[in-house]
């Protein structure tokens, strides 16, 4: 049985002082000889792990058959950001997970292969299918993330007038914003949110909505519907002595410097950033690898991920831990930090951590960290990112009344993503708190979906 | 592009400027901030809102402090700025007078003061004014000042015009021929907290206004936090304005100088490259 194609990664020399993308793609003869590995199941049961159901064992046949510009039709009639999708999906327990030719050896490539076909050929070309009624009736999505512009694409196809709204000064969430160039070139980003423009999607940046405008303001202006899809932004810290010290950072802050403002070019942008030389990242999701690896392309000497469960809970992308762990990332695991100490001047020195043993599994079936009594020990370290959780934003959701909130300060939904209130709908981490880029596609599509049948209704 | 309609120096260093902006402006109250960049590389950096016009503009007042400030101040009328966004922060609610508010102002705290003594007048309040600078060229805003209190005090650090001293020093006796309900003191860093423990003594409930470092101005980053009684605060969205009492002021001056060294660089920068006119002249 032929093996998988390894898709090509930048050398390790590069990845150290640039921020060009490490996994280079496949090219179209690679591209083809991966998709030969697909069986073409008849009961498709990776289409089954992917949450807005790509067909990929069709898209993968024109692959096979060098019919690229179909196969990037099939997939973008489903996902509006393929080429995101093909980057940043956690596919082996999505897509990948699901697929049989993973039971006996490795399963077929997809995100590779839909990330290939969508880099083939970037451009939307599956044209709208408007809804008679529909055309030029006015609907906001507030956030333009990919829940946002999921929705936003879709309702546009239905000929819906729609403008997202976006607080910062561009477009694209945490896809603009927290994911590094290095995984995420930007050109890839804007690549796409260009192609949702040029359905007629109207973006209006620099707008909080909430405060530079609200929903009583916008109804009057005559938007019909409104798609909540702000995410999950609210940076969470820890609470422990030294928070407040500098050099410590959310990674929030961390990576909005480096890839909103471009810090990693200081000085040829204004926006500073500081590494350090010894840097401890608190949390072992896709945040903290982002922002550890960020760490190390900046200069910093050491990066260590502090952790306090085991490898096996880290709840990264497996990619992006061997990713870390290739560049020289360490992990200093079952350790939770206590403290952070400063010097004179009021700069981080140190990290005080508590050594930890797994114990009994708790409700979630995980293992609990328990703490070993009087093992502690300090880090000698100048720079901490706090990389633990963010929760939703809290500013537009108190700015409407009678909308009813979940735990966390999440919006609460139903299936179609309705809340209670008759115009209003919302999706993606602010609806699930922090999740996947994929999943908040998946909520902005059911909830465009639900959004044009009511309107579809109402207009009747 | 939010477009620049009117510019003007108000002393050494000191501009005002009114910029188009009309959603920001008809939802903005006194207390709000905005976030604006002045350049497609620039810093985003926050900027109180003086004032507002019908035509929908939105008044700034500045200070030229680094790079970002000297690039706005050389840019002119009918430049415009990428990126304005706002209202921003939490605007106090003044309940209706009677009462007296007495107002420290501190060099270019006096636009941040102004609309909020203004809206303390219009609700009734007797509005006292201390307005402080380095000498009297650095003096701004006094007529404006003046008209929205039923005094107006000024001192200045070298005694060019008004009290020679620090605006400190004339806050007890006002405090003994007045019925001070509460203060509100805006300025430099050492100054409201010099003010703060001035008004400890005299048990005045005080509220100052922090100037933290801040990069989004949403509450998505933490840039800005701050301790206020113990507990960590965002600036951006719990505050600018604070109980002046359970501030940590020693933290705030420790937070503003994270990047001395990075805004000389780019302020040293950006005089060589002979584009700050500001600064030279
Ligand atoms: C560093 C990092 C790395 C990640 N890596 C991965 C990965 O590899 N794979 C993966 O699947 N997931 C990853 N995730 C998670 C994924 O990015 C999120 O689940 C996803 O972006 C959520 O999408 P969203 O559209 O709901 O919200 P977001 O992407 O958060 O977008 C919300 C947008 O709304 C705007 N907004 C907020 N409030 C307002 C308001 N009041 N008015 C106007 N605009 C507003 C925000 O500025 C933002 O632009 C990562 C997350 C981070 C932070
Ligand atoms: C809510 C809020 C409202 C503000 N309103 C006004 C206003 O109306 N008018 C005005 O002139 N300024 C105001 N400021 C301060 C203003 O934001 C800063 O002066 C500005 O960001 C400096 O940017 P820069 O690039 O020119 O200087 P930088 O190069 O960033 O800094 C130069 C020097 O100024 C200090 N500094 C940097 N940021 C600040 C800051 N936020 N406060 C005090 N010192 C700082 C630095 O430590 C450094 O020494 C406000 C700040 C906040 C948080
Ligand atoms: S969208 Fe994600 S989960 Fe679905 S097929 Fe593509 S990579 Fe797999
Ligand atoms: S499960 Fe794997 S082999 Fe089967 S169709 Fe899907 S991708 Fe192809
Ligand atoms: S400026 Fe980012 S949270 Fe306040």
């Amino acid at each position: 049985m032929p093996e998988r194609v390894k898709m090509p990664k930048l050398s390790l020399e590069e990845r150290r002082t640039t921020f060009s993308e490490v996994a280079l793609g496949l090219d179209a003869s690679m591209a083809q000889a991966e998709a030969e590995r697909c069986l073409q199941c008849k009961h498709r049961p990776c289409v089954k792990g992917c949450p807005v159901g790509v067909p990929i064992p069709e898209f993968i046949a024109r692959v096979k058959a060098g019919n690229f510009a179909e196969a990037a039709d099939l997939v973008l009639s489903v996902n509006a950001l393929p080429a995101v999708c093909g980057r940043v999906c956690p596919q082996e327990t999505q897509c990948e997970g699901a697929c049989v030719r993973g039971i006996k050896g490795e399963p077929v490539a997809i995100g590779a292969l839909e990330r290939f076909v969508a880099d083939y050929r970037r451009k939307e070309t599956s044209g709208p299918t408007p809804v008679p009624g529909l055309a030029g009736v006015k609907v906001a999505v507030i956030g333009s993330g990919p829940a946002g512009l999921t929705a936003a694409a879709d309702l546009a196809k239905a000929g819906l007038k729609v403008t997202v709204f976006e607080t910062l000064h561009a477009a694209g969430g945490v896809l603009r914003y927290g994911i590094p160039e290095f995984r995420l070139p930007k050109r890839v980003l804007e690549g796409e949110i260009q192609a949702i423009q040029e359905l007629g999607v109207e973006i209006q940046l620099d707008t909080l909505v909430g405060k530079t405008v609200d929903l009583t303001d916008l109804r009057r202006e005559g938007y019909r519907a409104f798609f909540i899809a702000t995410g999950a932004g609210l940076p969470r810290f820890l609470d422990i002595p030294g928070e407040n010290l500098n050099g410590v950072y959310s990674a929030n802050e961390f990576l909005t410097r480096v890839n909103l403002m471009g810090a990693y070019r200081f000085p040829e942008t204004d926006t500073p950033v500081r590494a350090g030389n010894k840097v401890a990242v608190l949390g072992a999701g896709n945040v903290a690898m982002d922002a550890a690896r960020t760490a190390l392309r900046l200069g910093a000497k050491s990066v260590q991920i502090i952790y306090r469960r085991g490898r096996e809970e880290m709840p990264a992308r497996l990619e992006e831990i061997e990713n870390a762990e290739e560049e020289g990332v360490r992990f200093e695991l079952l350790a939770s930090p206590v403290e952070i100490l400063g010097d004179e001047r009021g700069w981080v020195r140190g990290l005080v951590v508590q050594e930890m043993t797994l114990g009994e599994p708790g409700p979630d079936g995980r293992r609990k960290p328990v703490p070993v009594e009087g093992s502690q020990k300090t880090l000698e370290v100048d720079t901490v990112i706090v990389a633990i959780g963010q929760s939703p934003n809290p500013i537009l959701v108190q700015s409407i009344p009678g909308l009813e909130l979940g735990a966390r300060g999440t919006v609460k939904v139903d299936e179609n993503g309705r809340t209670g209130l008759a115009d209003v709908w919302a999706g993606g981490d602010a609806a699930t708190g922090a999740a996947t880029v994929i999943e908040a596609m998946g909520a902005g599509r059911r909830a465009a979906a639900d959004i044009i049948k009511t309107l579809a209704e109402e207009v009747k | 592009m939010y477009k620049i309609t009117a510019k003007e120096q108000l002393a050494p260093g000191i501009f005002r400027m009114l910029i188009e902006a009309p959603r920001v402006a008809a939802k903005a109250r006194p207390g709000h901030f905005v976030v604006l960049r002045t350049h497609e590389a620039g810093e985003r950096i926050p900027l109180t809102i003086v004032s507002t016009t019908e035509a929908g503009e939105v008044e700034v007042i500045f200070q030229v402090m680094g790079k970002t400030t000297a690039y706005l101040a050389g840019m002119q009328v009918g430049d415009g700025l990428p990126t304005f966004l706002g209202p921003l922060g939490v605007a106090p609610e003044v309940p209706e007078g009677p009462g007296t508010v007495l107002c420290v102002a501190g060099g270019v705290g006096a636009a941040p003061i102004l609309p909020r003594a203004k809206d303390y007048s219009q609700r009734g309040w007797k509005v006292l004014t201390i307005l402080g600078a380095r000498n009297e060229d650095l003096l701004i805003l006094e007529d404006r000042l003046a008209e929205v209190s039923s005094a107006l005090y000024i001192s200045t650090d070298d005694g060019s015009k008004g009290h020679k001293g620090f605006v400190t020093d004339l806050i007890p006796e006002l405090a003994q021929k007045e019925e001070i309900s509460e203060v509100l003191a805006i300025g430099p860093v050492p100054m409201m907290a010099a003010v703060t423990k001035v008004t400890r003594k005299l048990a005045l409930p005080t509220t100052v206004s922090l100037n933290a470092l801040m990069v989004d101005g949403t509450g998505m980053c933490g840039a800005c936090r701050v301790s206020v009684g113990g507990e960590t605060k965002f600036t951006c969205v719990d505050g600018p304005e604070f109980d002046g009492h359970q501030v940590d002021f020693a933290q705030l001056r420790q937070r503003l100088v994270q990047y001395l060294e990075e805004e000389k660089l780019a302020l040293d920068r950006y005089k060589k490259e002979g584009e700050c006119q500001c600064l030279n002249g």
